[in-house]
């Protein structure tokens, strides 16, 4: 029973990391139709943010001594600034091209951010130790004790999950932006401007991808250029499981890969367990193939996959 | 003044693209050989398997429309597959335990390996293909990308075969410049074949215009999984190439980059003609080639590390925003010489 709730907390943790970040695609997805590979770079920008400007082998913190809430605010603020410029300088000038060629875009524009990472920082990883409190353990019950991040990740999901609804729902922007993702022509005939709206998109998914990135270091501890990438095919994934386009499908996408992943981890015998990412690449085959417009249905899914 | 009726005129001039292209080839391996420069001629061999693998995608790619990630995979089949049949005969058990008593005890020829790893790509592609050329559009470009993933993952634990993600090594270094500039004129002069068989005509029908061409009567899955079981094959034999020439391989080395850097090619040289391929495999390779020597240094000026890496990705993106259609846009060679033009219809623009 302890054992079931440890794993219990463990998948709702990992689920909700991959939510957030399968939202920070899907958002893009929704008004772009961009699905952005250089999402896995821009939370590796915001981790190496935390050791700027030092590239000493051994790296010193800078940003990362910082007052937490200061820290936050940091971290967010160059991500979010590295997601507008990315939306100014690459994406706005592909807005007409297919979504597949907008997929290499990103991969190209990824594949250089993490090169330009290598060439400041050199391409070994460093140590970056954040809030090594929260790696703790905490006692919830008698015989239970979960590591105090993964509440804490849980916690925060569930903040910004219900900021973000307030958002889309309760301001006229977020309007704007439900519109734009249900049908973008319509929306921009019926007077929203289609470039403030995608540049609130890319501003929204920097700020996530820049919290998220303090999640991560916090876990790992560790800075390495290629850090984004594993992750960034897990959000794929789960932006593809949970439907492209839906942003509650994207939720729903990800805490389905994160359990699912936990549970095959628990489940699968010895031999098959190293085979589990394969299980889940598979998955996404079948699930494209069986229910193409994701597990969460949207009116303009149809179309747009 | 060349009259431009005679039969075997006609000929030349049909032909003249795939010509051009072959003989350009042959003038570069020559002049390269003939300087005797042991690391160029390194660079121009890598160049010419990475032309092998640039010329499979863009039969599958420019044909099709549909953009594929998942090519590499096959390029990874097609590598440890030759490892199976040629690598290390008297290490084979410690490497690669798990396979079949034939294999341990067996090698074969090079060409019959490298041919052997060829077709078994073609059958891994015609199983996933299946599934996957059923898909359209975004979903079949994920779909490719996911089947590559769960392909690497795969590899890389399958630890009993492919000696899971540590190195399998030593090969035979038996790829050259001539051995691989053979491959890759037989693959230009298969996908020159392929757009202009029926089969490409049919793939190019439902590129640009899906139910149309359905409506014509073609079977758009079957012209596709066709097309992508032809292309594996030659992405395998590449891989069989590619171990030959790195003499050593891991399955790290057919990941994201590889993927990257064959697409780049072919972006960047033109991603609907035959010349764009070659053309960005080339231009690419000397782009790479030039700020790599930059890196190491001329003198006392020297790139940052990892400049070729960053000038690769840049070109990539102005060429994509910019002139997505690569350097050639997307044409042919044009048959240089005044004449009539209606026996030549196929050397017109096919975009």
């Amino acid at each position: 029973m302890d054992y079931a709730i440890q794993t219990i907390i463990s998948a709702l943790s990992l689920g909700s990391f991959y939510a957030l970040g399968a939202l920070g695609i899907g958002l893009l997805f929704s008004v772009l139709r961009l699905i952005n590979f250089a999402h896995g770079d821009f939370i590796t920008v915001g981790a190496y943010a935390l050791i700027v400007p030092s590239s000493a082998v051994t790296a010193t913190l800078l940003i990362g001594d910082f007052h937490p809430a200061l820290l936050v605010l940091c971290i967010v603020g160059i991500v979010v600034m590295l997601a507008i410029l990315s939306y100014f300088v690459v994406f706005q000038h592909a807005q007409k091209s297919s979504p597949a060629t907008m997929m290499i875009i990103s991969f190209a524009l990824g594949y250089t951010l993490q090169n330009i990472i290598v060439m400041i920082y050199g391409g070994r990883p460093k140590a970056a130790g954040i809030w090594s409190d929260l790696t703790g353990q905490v006692q919830i019950s008698s015989g239970v004790s979960v590591q105090l991040l993964q509440l804490v990740t849980i916690a925060v999901t569930w903040i910004l999950l219900i900021a973000l609804v307030l958002f889309l729902k309760r301001t006229r922007v977020g309007i704007q932006m439900r519109a734009a993702a249900e049908d973008f022509r319509m929306a921009r005939m019926l007077g929203v401007n289609g470039k403030n709206v995608i540049a609130l998109a890319f501003i929204l998914s920097g700020g996530l991808a820049g919290i998220m990135s303090l999640l991560f270091v916090t876990q790992t501890g560790v800075l390495k250029f290629s850090m984004g990438v594993p992750i960034m095919l897990f959000f794929f994934i789960a932006t593809v499981i949970g439907g492209m386009g839906s942003l509650v499908g994207s939720v729903v996408g990800g805490y389905s890969v994160g359990i699912v992943s936990v549970i095959l981890s628990a489940i699968l015998p010895e031999e098959l367990r190293g085979f589990r990412d394969t299980c889940v690449f598979i998955l996404v085959i079948i699930v494209l193939l069986a229910r193409p417009q994701g597990l969460v249905l949207t009116k303009a899914a149809k179309e747009r996959v | 003044m060349i009259e431009a009726n005679t039969p075997l005129l006609r000929m030349v001039r049909y032909f003249w693209p795939m010509v051009v292209l072959c003989i350009g080839l042959l003038i570069i391996v020559a002049a390269v050989d003939s300087t005797g420069d042991i690391i160029l001629a390194q660079t121009l061999t890598e160049g010419l398997v990475r032309m092998v693998m640039v010329v499979a995608l863009y039969m599958f790619i420019g044909n099709s429309g549909i953009i594929s990630f998942g090519h590499i995979a096959f390029v990874l089949i097609g590598a440890y597959a030759t490892a199976w049949q040629t690598c290390c005969p008297y290490t084979r058990d410690m490497f690669m335990p798990g396979l079949p008593t034939y294999l341990l005890n067996n090698s074969h020829h090079v060409v019959l390996a490298v041919f052997l790893a060829g077709l078994l790509a073609a059958f891994v592609a015609l199983i996933a293909g299946f599934a996957i050329m059923r898909l359209s559009g975004i979903a079949a470009s994920i779909g490719t990308f996911a089947f590559f993933m769960a392909l690497y993952a795969a590899y890389g634990r399958w630890s009993t075969w492919t000696s899971g993600g540590s190195t399998v090594s030593p090969m035979e270094e038996t790829t050259t410049p001539w051995s691989a500039l053979a491959y890759a004129v037989v693959t230009i002069v298969a996908a020159f074949f392929y757009a202009r068989s029926r089969w490409g005509l049919a793939l190019r029908a439902t590129r640009d215009d899906e139910i149309a061409s359905k409506a014509a009567g073609v079977n758009v899955f079957g012209q596709r999984l066709l097309s992508f079981v032809i292309t594996a094959f030659f992405c395998g034999m590449a891989g069989g190439l590619y171990a030959h020439f790195v003499a050593a391989i891991t399955v790290d080395s057919f990941y994201l980059k590889m993927v990257f850097i064959t697409l780049s090619m072919l972006v960047v040289g033109g991603m609907q003609s035959l010349t764009g391929a070659v053309v960005g495999v080339v231009a690419l390779s000397v782009v790479i080639d030039v700020l790599r020597r930059l890196e190491a240094g001329i003198g006392s000026f020297s790139l940052p590390t990892s400049s070729a890496e960053v000038g690769v990705g840049l070109i990539m993106l102005l060429i994509l925003l910019f002139r997505p259609s690569g350097i050639t846009g997307n044409a042919e060679i044009y048959w240089p010489f005044k004449g009539d033009i209606s026996s030549s219809g196929a050397m017109k623009r096919q975009s």
